[in-house]
């Protein structure tokens, strides 16, 4: 999909989000997409936090806070309301943040896929707690400064690798799941697209930069989400039928994570041999996938 | 007619009979701009762009439409769109007062 193909609508406009805000584009694009017929639950956190200011409402189309931990059975029960109306063309959709989606919310989730459910959850990955001050979350990338895990001289940032969501979602043996970034939006628009016509619950989880938590210019939100994709860092993929696939496949040799790891003041800290350790990680995992994912 | 948030007229103070008994209300209701948030104001230089619609689709606040007007209304600023245009066409201009 592209820019010509969407509609001229906007369902996702006025809200407060900082400048700059990759995950208010992640929602703004998704409903674009969805469009009118997309029923939209948030948990807490900055897309509801900016969405939601009575008497500013910033979502054209339906649209609900619901509690934290519940993101997907509130989808799971619109669905099934929706459904006892005798509606038959519309989404349940959700949009969480990452602590919404990998700690807070990863129960509801987990029973939503294993009833198969037909929603579609999308996690914006800001990869930190944004709306309360930048806490660190299970999608905090490791060596991330955050208000709870500083960079000290022996422990530099965050000492746990980033929760594996996307084959969590995946080991359900889920209908549809993906990842994307905010950085190739054709690619998320595709995704989204996809799911829209996919019977039973679907999961995209869409890298979605804060320059707020990130330490980063408010112009500078695209590129890093394009960086995080062509370092090899973050694989745009898709899992379906019990099978993965790269949809759009990273250049190899991959740009060097050293360049996107520099425009970032939460990774300022980081040792060569802390960048060295993540480029190692990052090799193991794409031998892992082209095995995987491509049989060679 | 497309289907957006719109401003409305909100008057200066409400009485308690205008809120809702509970916690709902008509969607795409604004009642701000948020505009003074800005420093700069992309400014798009027609002759130069080519229509490729980046900005518009890259937009975090959705304020550049499809035929690239820009609604400095809701704008930030945030200067993706100069940023993400090939033919650079958006310059950044310094917001006077
Ligand atoms: C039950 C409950 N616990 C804690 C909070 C406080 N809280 C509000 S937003 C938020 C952060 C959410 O982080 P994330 O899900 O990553 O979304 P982000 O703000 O980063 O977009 C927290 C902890 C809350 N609102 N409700
Ligand atoms: S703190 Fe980050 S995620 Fe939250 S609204 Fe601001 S830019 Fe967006
Ligand atoms: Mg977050």
């Amino acid at each position: 999909m592209n820019a010509r193909e969407l509609t001229k609508d906007e369902y996702f406009f006025g809200h407060k989000a900082c400048a700059g805000c990759g995950g208010a584009l992640a929602v703004r694009i998704a409903m674009k997409v969805l469009g009118k017929n997309a029923y939209a639950a948030l948990p807490a956190g900055c897309m509801s936090a900016v969405g939601f200011n009575f008497p500013q409402l910033c979502f054209a189309n339906n649209a609900i806070i619901s509690t934290f931990a519940g993101t997907a059975s509130m989808l799971t029960g619109i669905e099934a309301g929706l459904r006892a109306q005798g509606a038959t063309d519309f989404t349940a959709v959700g949009f969480a943040g990452d602590g919404g989606t990998a700690d807070i919310g990863i129960q509801a989730l987990s029973g939503a896929i294993d009833r198969g459910d037909d929603i579609l959850y999308i996690c914006y990955d800001n990869e930190a707690y944004m709306n309360t001050g930048v806490q660190k979350s299970g999608l905090s990338p490791f060596g991330a400064k955050t208000t709870t895990t500083p960079a000290g001289e022996r422990i530099r940032g965050n000492i746990r690798p980033k929760k594996r969501m996307f084959e969590i979602a995946a080991a359900h043996g889920i209908a549809y799941a993906a990842t994307a970034s905010v950085g190739y939006l054709n690619d998320y628009m595709d995704k989204i697209a996809k799911a829209k016509t996919i019977r039973g619950t679907k999961y995209i989880h869409v890298i979605a930069p804060c320059p707020v938590g990130w330490g980063t210019r408010t112009d500078e939100t695209i590129e890093l989400a394009r960086d995080i994709a062509d370092t090899g860092l973050w694989p745009l993929a898709e899992y379906e039928n019990g099978v993965f696939r790269l949809t759009k496949r990273a250049r190899e040799p991959f740009a060097d994570p050293q360049n996107y790891f520099k425009k970032q003041s939460r990774f300022r800290h980081l040792t060569a041999g802390d960048i060295a350790a993540i480029t190692a990680d990052r090799d193991l995992n794409w031998e892992k996938i082209k095995k995987e994912y491509e049989g060679s | 007619m497309i289907i957006k948030p719109t401003l409305r007229d909100r008057p200066g103070a409400w009485a308690l009979s205008d809120y809702p008994e509970g916690t709902y209300w008509e969607a795409g209701y604004l009642t701000q701009k948020n505009a003074g948030w800005r420093s700069e104001r992309p400014v798009i230089d027609k002759e130069k762009c080519t229509g490729c619609l980046q900005c518009y689709l890259y937009c975090p606040d959705g304020t550049i439409d499809s035929d690239l007007n820009i609604d400095c209304d809701f704008c930030k600023g945030c200067g993706i769109c100069a940023k993400i245009c090939r033919v650079s066409a958006i310059r950044m201009e310094g917001e006077t007062r």
